[in-house]
C-alpha cells in the first residue's frame, strides 16, 4: 500500500462463517477485526474508531443475493457502494443483488457511521476480500462436486462453469456443499483484476431511488407505528439558557394535547440544553400547543455573545501571540525581515448551519424498561450508548432502527436528538412517540461550522518565490481544546512546503455549540489560505495555480509532522506533492489556462480526507449580482472510480454548496448570544438558478481509492471567491461575498 | 364538522380543525407520507402537492383552502402521463441524493411540463426555483425535466 495512504485496515483477521438459512439460502456472516484500532488524531474528521467491519451476504435459492448496507445512507451513495465491492469479488450480476439496511448493532455489523470520507479507504479492501472469500468457498464445493480441480472453475454472473466438462451450475444449487467448506486463508485469496471488473466503476443507481421517486416512506419522519404520538420542541432563544419557569395551561387546554414535557440538561454533552416538549395527537397539534407556551429562561449572561464581540477579541489576539503553537519551522521574523515582497491579510468566515432538509427527528418507545428508537443518525451506535447513559440503562436495553436520511452534512454525527426523543418517551410509557424539531428549533440546536479570523502573512524571494508563511487562526474552543471544525492541522498547506513556517491558534469561548460540517476546518481553511496565496501569487506577478505548481517543487511525499500520543493508523497522511500539480495541471488543462487568467476566473486547491482537488470557477456580472458562469474540477482520489453515477453528484453537490457559501450569503449571525436565523428565508442556501455547467476531470493514479462526500468542496469555496475578487478587482477577505 | 377532499382521485372524508395544514392532513390523517415537511413556511418546496394541477406548497394550504379541488400527491402523480413520464426520467437520470426533496421537485416538474410542455432552460429554472435541493441535484433536475420533455414531443414510447 501507497506510503501517503493510511495503513487502514493492514493486520486484519478475518472470522467467516458460513451457514446455511432459512428457505436454503447460502449465508456468509463475515467478520474482519482490525488490529490498530484506537482514537482517531482527527476525531472531526474520522468520527470514529475503526475497530470491525462486517458484512452479511446471503445468497437465495432462487440466486438472488442480499448484502446488508451496514451504514447510513445519507445521499452519500454508500448504500450502493458498498454492496458493489462485495458484488464484484462475488462475481455476481448487480441486477441480481438486494441491498438491505442493516440496524445500528455495533456487536454485529462493528462501525457503522457515515463520516470523514471514510467508507471508501476503510472498506475497499475489506469488502473485496469478503466477497472473495465467499466466491471461493463456492468455487470450492462445485470442484469438489464435480471432481474437478478447483483452478479449473470459473464463475461469472452467480454461476460456476467447468468449461472441460461442459458444466455449469448457479450459486445457490452449492449452497448446502458450500456453507460445509473450509474458509480459505486470506493469503490464499485472488482479488480480480480490476480490468476485470464488471461491477466497480460502472454507473450504479442509488437502491432506493424507484422508492423516493414514488414517495415511499423511507426517512426518520416517515416512521409510523401504531398509537404514535406526536412531539414539539421548545428551546430557549439563548443557546444553552436554562428553564427559569413555564405555564403550559394555554397549551394543555388544547383538544389533542397530552402533556407538556420538561426536560432538563439533556442532549450532547458539551452543549445540554433545556427544553419544553408538547405531547399531542397530532405533530401539528403539538407546534401549534409549542406557540402558546410560556417559558421564562436564564441567559447566564450566554448573551454577551455577538459576532461583534467575536471580531473585538479576534483582533485583539492579532496583537498578542497566538496562545497554542501548532507548527513553528526555522525562524518566520528573520525570513520575512530579509524576503524581498511580505504581503498580509486578514480573512474572516461566519458561522454556518447544516441546514439538513429533514428536520432533525426521531421516533422512540419505551417499554418494559427498553427503548426503541427509529433515529435517522450518522453515528448511530454513539447515539444508542448516549440515549443508554442518559437514560440509566444498559446499552443492551436500547435498539437503534436505522432510517434513509434526509441529509447529513455532519449534522447527524451528533446524536442530541436521539436522547430528546428518549426523554419524551420516557414520560409517555408504552407509547411511541415522534419528535420533530421545528426549521426554527432545528436552527437553534445545531451543532454549527465555527466562524474563524485569519491573519496571515508570507515572504517572498526576489524571484518571488515563496519562502515563508504564518497563519494564527482565531478559532473557538474550550479549555485549550479547539472546538469541532476548529482545530488547525500541522500539515497546513503551505507550512509544510517552506523552511520558515508558524501556525498558531487562539481560542474563544462562546454559547454557541460547533460542529462539523462537511469537509470539517478544510472548507473553511481553504477560503483563507488559497484566498490569501492568490493575493501572494499576484503580488509575486503569477497566478495562483502556477504559484501553486512553483511552491509544491518536485514530486514527493511530505510527511507532517507526528502527533504525539496517536498510532499510526491515526497519524495525519503525507502529502504528495505530485498528486496535488497533477489535479492542477489537469483543471488548468481543461479550463484552457494559459498565461494571466481572463477576469473573473478563479483557482483553488485543497487536499483533505485523502482527496486531492483542484477547481476553476468563472464569475460574471449578472445585473447587480454575482454568478458562477462556469465551474471546471479536477479531482485525484486514486486508481477507481467505484461509482461514477454517485461520484459526479458528490462533485457536483460540492460545487454548488461552495458557491452557497460564497455567493448565496450563507451565514449564521450570532447577536445576544442568539443565532440570527429561523428559516430558510434567511438562511439563503442556493437554487437551481445559480447552479453553471460543471465539468469534472478524474486524474487515476496508482493510489488506493478514498471517498468523495467531501474533498470537493474546500477548494470550490476558495476558486469562488478568487473568482470574485478577479471580477470586482476587490479582494473577498470575507464570507459571505456581500456586494 | 367533516371535510371532504379528493385525493389521487379518491374521496376522503377527514375530521379535522380548519386551519389545520394539507400537508399534515396528508401525512397524519390520511397515511400520504410522500408530501414532506422541510420548513412550514412555504420556503423549501419539500411539501408541494398539485391542486387541479397546480403546485402548491401544503405546509401553509389550511384544509379548509382545498375546497373542491383535487389533489394530487407524488404517490398519485404517475397515473397521469405527464406524471408517469417525469418519474421514469428521474429514475433513469438517478437524480436523488439524500431524496428528502425530490417529492416536491417531481411535483414541481409536473406542474410545469403540464403548462408548459417545452420548457426553455429559463423557464425550467424558473419553477423550479422554490423547491430547494440542499444537496445539489439541480443538473439532474434538469436533466430528468429535458428528458421528459423530449419524450413528449418527440412521441416516444412513453409518451399519452
Amino acid at each position: 500500500m501507497p506510503a501517503d495512504s493510511p495503513a487502514l485496515a493492514t493486520d486484519r483477521r478475518f472470522v467467516i462463517k458460513a451457514m446455511l438459512a432459512a428457505g436454503g439460502a447460502l449465508a456468509f456472516d463475515i467478520e474482519i477485526a482490525m488490529a490498530q484500532a484506537s482514537k482517531p488524531a482527527r476525531a472531526g474528521s474520522i468520527g470514529g474508531a475503526a475497530s470491525r467491519i462486517s458484512a452479511y451476504v446471503a445468497i437465495a435459492a432462487d440466486n438472488t443475493v442480499t448484502i446488508t448496507a451496514k451504514n447510513p445512507e445519507i445521499g452519500q451513495g454508500v448504500k450502493a457502494m458498498l454492496p458493489m465491492l462485495i458484488a464484484e469479488e462475488l462475481d455476481v450480476a448487480w441486477e441480481a443483488v438486494k441491498v438491505e439496511q442493516a440496524v445500528a448493532d455495533q456487536s454485529r455489523f462493528g462501525e457503522q457511521f457515515a463520516g470523514g470520507s471514510m467508507s471508501t479507504p476503510m472498506n475497499w479492501m475489506p469488502m473485496r476480500q469478503a466477497g472473495a472469500t465467499a466466491r471461493a468457498m463456492i468455487v470450492a464445493a462445485a470442484a469438489r462436486q464435480w471432481n474437478v480441480p478447483a483452478a479449473e472453475i470459473t464463475t461469472a454472473k452467480g454461476e460456476v462453469f467447468h468449461a472441460k466438462t461442459n458444466r455449469r451450475a448457479p450459486y445457490a444449487s452449492l449452497a448446502a456443499a458450500a456453507a460445509r467448506e473450509e474458509v480459505p486463508a486470506e493469503a490464499s485469496l485472488k482479488l480480480k483484476d480490476p480490468q476485470a471488473f464488471s461491477i466497480i466503476g460502472r454507473p450504479v443507481a442509488g437502491p432506493d431511488t424507484p422508492a423516493i421517486v414514488a414517495g415511499k416512506p423511507l426517512f426518520g419522519v416517515d416512521t409510523v407505528l401504531p398509537g404514535v404520538v406526536h412531539a414539539a420542541l421548545l428551546t430557549a432563544p439563548v443557546r444553552g439558557a436554562t428553564l427559569k419557569s413555564h405555564d403550559p395551561k394555554q397549551a394543555l387546554a388544547m383538544p389533542g394535547v397530552r402533556k407538556v414535557v420538561v426536560l432538563r440538561q439533556l442532549g450532547h454533552d458539551d452543549a445540554p440544553v433545556d427544553a419544553l416538549a408538547v405531547v399531542a395527537d397530532s405533530w401539528w397539534t403539538a407546534s401549534e400547543a409549542r406557540k402558546v407556551l410560556a417559558a421564562e429562561w436564564d441567559n447566564a449572561g450566554r448573551e454577551k455573545h455577538s459576532d461583534a464581540s467575536f471580531a473585538a477579541a479576534a483582533k485583539a489576539a492579532f496583537a498578542t501571540r497566538p496562545a497554542i503553537s501548532v507548527r513553528k519551522d526555522g525562524n518566520v521574523d528573520a525570513a520575512l525581515a530579509k524576503a524581498a515582497k511580505t504581503v498580509s491579510a486578514e480573512y474572516s468566515y461566519p458561522f454556518l448551519s447544516h441546514a439538513t432538509l429533514e428536520p432533525q427527528n426521531c421516533t422512540a418507545q419505551f417499554k418494559d424498561g427498553k427503548i426503541e428508537l427509529w433515529a435517522p443518525s450518522q453515528m448511530p451506535n454513539e447515539g444508542k450508548d448516549l440515549v443508554a447513559k442518559a437514560m440509566g440503562l444498559p446499552s443492551e436495553a436500547v435498539t437503534v432502527n436505522l432510517t434513509r436520511i434526509g441529509g447529513g452534512f455532519g449534522r447527524r454525527l451528533q446524536s442530541d436528538f436521539m436522547i430528546l426523543a428518549a426523554a419524551i418517551a420516557r414520560e409517555v410509557p408504552g407509547l411511541p412517540v415522534k419528535l420533530i424539531l421545528e426549521r426554527e428549533e432545528d436552527f437553534k440546536l445545531d451543532f454549527f461550522r465555527p466562524a474563524g479570523f485569519h491573519k496571515l502573512e508570507a515572504g517572498l524571494d526576489a524571484k518571488g518565490r515563496l519562502t515563508a508563511f504564518r497563519t494564527h487562526l482565531v478559532g473557538f474552543g474550550a479549555k485549550g481544546e479547539p472546538g469541532r471544525g476548529s482545530e488547525l492541522p500541522n500539515d497546513l498547506v503551505p507550512a509544510n512546503l517552506v523552511p520558515d513556517a508558524e501556525l498558531g491558534l487562539t481560542l474563544l469561548e462562546s454559547n454557541i455549540p460547533l460542529g462539523w460540517l462537511r469537509a470539517p476546518g478544510s472548507n473553511a481553511l481553504a477560503f483563507a489560505t488559497q484566498g490569501f496565496l492568490d493575493e501572494v501569487a499576484a503580488a509575486a506577478g503569477k497566478t495562483l495555480p502556477v504559484f501553486m505548481l512553483e511552491t509544491l517543487g518536485e514530486p514527493r511525499l511530505v510527511q507532517p509532522p507526528k502527533l504525539p500520543g496517536v498510532p499510526d493508523i491515526w497519524q495525519p497522511p503525507a502529502f504528495h506533492t505530485g498528486r496535488a500539480a497533477g489535479v492542477i495541471r489537469e483543471a488548468m488543462a481543461r479550463s484552457g489556462w494559459q498565461g494571466a487568467a481572463p477576469k473573473g476566473r478563479g483557482f483553488g486547491f485543497y487536499f483533505s480526507h485523502l482527496g486531492y482537488f483542484a477547481v476553476v470557477a468563472d464569475c460574471v456580472k449578472a445585473g447587480d449580482a454575482i454568478k458562477v458562469a462556469r465551474m471546471w474540477v479536477a479531482a485525484d482520489i486514486g486508481s477507481t472510480v467505484i461509482n461514477p453515477m454517485n461520484a459526479e453528484q458528490q462533485i457536483r453537490g460540492s460545487m454548488i454548496e461552495g458557491i452557497g457559501q460564497v455567493i448565496s450569503g450563507l451565514k449564521v449571525p450570532i447577536a445576544g448570544g442568539q443565532v440570527q436565523v429561523a428559516n430558510f428565508d434567511a438562511y439563503t442556501l442556493p437554487r437551481i438558478d445559480v447552479v453553471p455547467p460543471i465539468e469534472i476531470a478524474m486524474v487515476r493514479t496508482d493510489f488506493p481509492p478514498t471517498g468523495l462526500g467531501e474533498p470537493a468542496l474546500p477548494p470550490a469555496v476558495a476558486a469562488v471567491a478568487n473568482a470574485i475578487s478577479s471580477l470586482t478587482g476587490k479582494r473577498v477577505r470575507s464570507l459571505p461575498y456581500e456586494a | 364538522m367533516p371535510t371532504m377532499i379528493k385525493v389521487n382521485g379518491k374521496p376522503r372524508e377527514v375530521n379535522v380543525p380548519d386551519e389545520k395544514p394539507l400537508l399534515w392532513v396528508l401525512r397524519e390523517d390520511l397515511g400520504y407520507l410522500g408530501p414532506k415537511f422541510g420548513c412550514g413556511a412555504g420556503l423549501c418546496g419539500a411539501c408541494t402537492v398539485h391542486l387541479d394541477g397546480q403546485a402548491v406548497r401544503s405546509c401553509i394550504t389550511p384544509i379548509n383552502a382545498v375546497g373542491t379541488a383535487e389533489v394530487t400527491t407524488i404517490e398519485g402523480v404517475s397515473a397521469k402521463s405527464v406524471g408517469k413520464r417525469v418519474s421514469e426520467a428521474w429514475t433513469e437520470i438517478d437524480v436523488p441524493q439524500c431524496g428528502y426533496c425530490q417529492a416536491g421537485q417531481i411535483m414541481s416538474a409536473v406542474a410545469l411540463l403540464e403548462s408548459n410542455p417545452s420548457p426553455t432552460d429559463e423557464d425550467i429554472d424558473s419553477a423550479m426555483a422554490g423547491n430547494l435541493c440542499r444537496c445539489g441535484t439541480y443538473h439532474r433536475i434538469r436533466d430528468a425535466i429535458r428528458k421528459a420533455a423530449a419524450q413528449k414531443t418527440t412521441g416516444g414510447a412513453n409518451a399519452g
